[in-house]
């Protein structure tokens, strides 16, 4: 009793500079055997501190509250808690303990799972997600229990808001393999094919000693992604993949590669054979969804392949050569098509012609240039940062030494050489 | 005039020569199924020729040896539909065996006659069994020879005791004996014409297999030698090359060989190739595979590739046709020629390829000149339907051979011109993006890297 109330004061008291905080930080690791066994008793502390002022003893107390299993109850009454607290905590003295407030954030989201209310947890973890990390280029163990959360509760665009910034520095392999692979169905919701595509790639072509589950299943849905998007496959990887996925990805996902086969033949009646006597495969890895969105973009391949050829063409024929039952499905289509900006055409109901028309950029807006000049910037700083990862990189003792090492080995007269080619 | 003048004139004497010894044979003329056939030879009518069908004896009467052989039986498979004609070729084959040592051909066109043709092509196990037992003997004294030389050492003597074994195997359709022989008369080759006669009888012999690599390897070989070659060997190696390029789908490369063939070659290689062939084989391959331009130089104004088309009118014709855009006659043509064509040993396989792509050649070069063509047009002077032609167009504007679009709705082609600002826009911006993707997902891998290295230094230490 005495040791908790002592803590309590301790935190009240210790709370003010950086100096006392950190004086606190000792004291709270002390104390923190303690805090566990009396973690029934914690909560109405909580009132006594203020989630602003005494983060880090908040977060203390909060972690041993939650360290234990709690019941249905509990969580109810623990959620708010938390959620105010991630909301309101001081950055600088969370980060004095990441770990703690990760395994707070962590046990706050399966409470709300628990409460089945995931769309209760999507803004107190942005908000974590913003406190823990030290700049937008970092990625956090939260970055995914975030991602998820937004998953389940279909918050798709709250999501998309940290997608949107690039990701440099990792913590955890893991971290990044859940995060681009929630990220990717993230995108798929919100069909953004071209970013989904991309954040796939990363889990697929990410350095492992061994095969993953989720590169497996990141692999499924990219094959998937890139027929939609691009309308074909190709089944090699790029060179740097490591040859734990280059071995074994393919055989764990033969099914989605004989649809990605199937579909390279363009031929509608034939996929949609493929799709039916492997419904249950794609059903349980919970892919059917997507497949039949790749279905459907064949219909669009095929229409959009017609634009290369013809300038007019009616429903019928466009019917016909898309393997559409009626003109009227291929009017919906190219309706769809039109509205979504894949095909530029004008449909003439009279006569059931469909008019083909030229991509209307004529690259001479305002937007465009800007558009341009922003992918410029992009891109040079982008290069900027590849000049100042390179120098670091041939500055580092470790690697020069092992370049060096390497070198020796097959001449002792290039040995000489090798100050020279980090001169760039 | 004079160059041009005499192989056709040779052409002829050949012709004539060859009636000569038909006529020879006298009981041909008993067979009343051939009777129409046999009468209309003679002329010096292009044999590979349009409309009516192959003239068999005619044909036949080009080559000589085993190719002859070999073509008639080619023939006499693949004409199912037409009896007369097949019986005609197995009659043809039949006397032509007889004259040579091939006991196991004989025996195979014997009984692919199936008496069809009367007593006189039964089995004539008689002759089968004189002609086994002489080259029996003849073997054993060829053995005899060669042992004898080769303990001699003398060098030519091996040689020439190899290239007998070469000779007496081909005779006997022991074609990968034969080639054997001839390669191992290499090692006793003591002057280039040697090496040419020793590269000539494995070219030949390859041919016959069907070992185009060889042709070709060989063929090289050849070329290489030292000395100058006299304008026919040299005519005989453009030839075998340009078989093989043919056999191996290189059509354009074929092309160059068979315009290249000088026309010295005349009839003095029908143990393989028949002049006319060299005109249609090249003439199909160059329209094939030429841009207009190297049409116009290497074949309608090529003095020498002239001699042969003057064998071959229809593809003379047809060249010029293609040339002068007289398409629809051009295509005649060719529809007239496929038959035959298709009972060639040798273009039969290609022919299907080869008349595609000089279609295609010609619906491109057709659309070529113009902003918009109407289908209809098009679709007459190409004699097809509008729908089919648009097909094909669909095809070739896929496959970007045509920039163009069809306006279906009222039949006019339009051409399309690249924009090219635009294009160069798209593609920087796509440049662009594709550059930043590769960039990030580099920087995020060498990350990961960089964090599986640390982790390892750090359970090291």
């Amino acid at each position: 009793m005495n040791s908790l109330e002592g803590v309590v004061v301790q935190i009240q008291g210790l709370s003010s500079s950086a100096g006392d905080i950190s004086r606190l930080h000792v004291i709270l690791k002390q104390a923190e055997e303690s805090l566990r066994s009396e973690s029934t008793r914690l909560s109405p502390i909580l009132n006594q501190l203020d989630p602003s002022n005494h983060s880090l003893g908040y977060l203390y107390i909060l972690e041993a509250c939650t360290s234990a299993s709690v019941s249905k109850e509990q969580a109810a009454m623990l959620v708010p808690y938390i959620a105010r607290f991630i909301s309101y905590c001081a950055p600088e003295q969370i980060r004095l303990a990441p770990e703690k407030f990760i395994a707070v954030c962590k046990r706050f989201k399966d409470q709300v799972m628990l409460l089945g209310t995931p769309m209760r947890g999507v803004a107190p973890l942005q908000a974590a997600v913003r406190k823990l990390q030290n700049s937008s280029e970092h990625l956090t163990t939260l970055h995914p229990e975030f991602l998820l959360l937004c998953l389940l509760a279909k918050c798709y665009k709250t999501g998309l808001s940290i997608l949107e910034e690039d990701i440099f520095e990792v913590d955890q392999p893991r971290d990044l393999f859940l995060y681009c692979y929630y990220g990717g169905m993230i995108c798929i919701g919100q069909k953004r094919f071209r970013k989904a595509l991309e954040l796939l790639h990363n889990v697929v072509t990410a350095p492992m000693s061994s095969i993953n589950a989720i590169a497996v299943e990141a692999y499924k849905k990219y094959i998937l992604v890139s027929l939609i998007h691009n309308g074909q496959f190709s089944t090699s990887l790029p060179k740097y993949t490591s040859s734990a996925a280059q071995r074994n990805l393919k055989n764990y996902s033969q099914s989605y590669i004989e649809l990605a086969n199937s579909y390279s033949t363009g031929k509608i009646a034939e996929l949609e054979q493929y799709v039916r006597t492997n419904e249950e495969k794609f059903e349980s890895d919970n892919n059917l969804g997507l497949v039949k969105q790749v279905v459907s973009s064949m219909y669009k391949r095929n229409i959009q392949r017609l634009t290369q050829t013809y300038l007019t063409l009616s429903l019928q024929d466009i019917a016909n050569t898309v393997q559409l039952n009626s003109p009227k499905e291929a009017e919906m289509h190219v309706l769809q098509m039109i509205q979504d900006g894949e095909i530029f055409a004008t449909i003439n109901q009279k006569d059931g012609m469909v008019r083909f028309l030229e991509d209307p950029e004529q690259y001479k807006s305002c937007e465009m240039i800007e558009r341009i000049d922003s992918s410029i910037q992009r891109i040079m700083s982008l290069s900027r940062k590849l000049t100042t990862m390179e120098e670091q990189m041939s500055c580092d003792p470790q690697y020069l030494a092992k370049a060096g090492r390497e070198r020796q080995r097959f001449d002792f007269d290039d040995f000489d050489t090798v100050p020279q080619k980090f001169n760039i | 005039m004079e160059p041009e003048g005499s192989p056709s004139l040779k052409m002829i004497d050949e012709i004539h020569s060859n009636g000569g010894i038909n006529l020879c044979d006298g009981d041909v003329d008993d067979e009343p199924s051939i009777d129409d056939t046999t009468t209309t030879t003679t002329n010096n009518r292009p044999i590979i020729s349009s409309g009516e069908q192959l003239d068999v004896e005619a044909y036949g009467g080009l080559y000589q040896g085993r190719t002859k052989i070999m073509r008639l039986l080619f023939i006499a498979e693949n004409c199912e539909s037409n009896p007369a004609m097949r019986l005609e070729a197995l009659r043809m084959a039949h006397d032509e065996i007889k004259k040579g040592e091939n006991t196991q051909l004989y025996r195979e066109v014997v009984q692919k006659i199936d008496g069809e043709l009367g007593p006189n092509y039964a089995m004539d196990s008689a002759w089968c069994d004189s002609v086994d037992r002489r080259a029996d003997q003849k073997k054993e004294k060829l053995e005899n020879e060669l042992n004898a030389y080769r303990t001699n050492l003398i060098k030519e003597s091996i040689r020439m005791g190899y290239n007998d074994f070469g000779d007496f195997y081909y005779s006997h359709g022991a074609l990968g004996d034969a080639f054997k022989s001839y390669v191992r008369t290499r090692d006793y080759c003591t002057t280039s014409k040697h090496i040419i006669h020793m590269c000539l009888s494995a070219i030949l012999v390859s041919i016959e297999m069907g070992q185009f690599t060889h042709v070709t390897s060989y063929v090289s070989k050849a070329e290489q030698s030292p000395e100058a070659l006299d304008p026919i060997t040299a005519a005989k190696l453009r030839c075998a090359a340009g078989l093989a390029h043919l056999e191996a789908k290189k059509y354009k490369l074929a092309a160059r060989k068979f315009l290249e063939t000088g026309s010295e070659l005349g009839s003095h290689y029908n143990e393989v190739i028949a002049p006319q062939d060299v005109a249609t084989y090249g003439g199909l391959c160059a329209l094939a595979s030429f841009d207009r331009a190297e049409l116009k130089s290497k074949v309608i104004d090529n003095v020498n590739f002239r001699n042969f088309l003057e064998l071959v009118p229809e593809v003379r014709e047809l060249i010029n046709d293609f040339y002068s855009s007289h398409y629809a006659s051009c295509l005649d043509y060719l529809g007239n020629l496929k038959a035959n064509l298709l009972l060639d040993i040798h273009l039969h396989d290609h022919v299907e390829t080869l008349y595609d792509q000089i279609r295609n050649k010609a619906l491109i070069q057709y659309t070529h000149p113009f902003v918009s063509v109407d289908l209809q047009m098009m679709a007459n002077a190409f004699k097809t339907s509008v729908a089919g032609l648009e097909k094909e167009l669909e095809a070739l504007i896929t496959d970007d051979q045509i920039q163009a679009r069809i306006d279906s709705h009222n039949k006019i082609l339009y051409a399309r011109h690249a924009d090219q600002r635009n294009a160069t826009f798209q593609r920087v911006l796509q440049t662009g993006n594709e550059f930043d993707r590769d960039v990030r997902s580099m920087l995020l891998r060498a990350n990961l890297i960089k964090h599986e290295y640390n982790l390892r230094a750090a359970r090291k230490h």
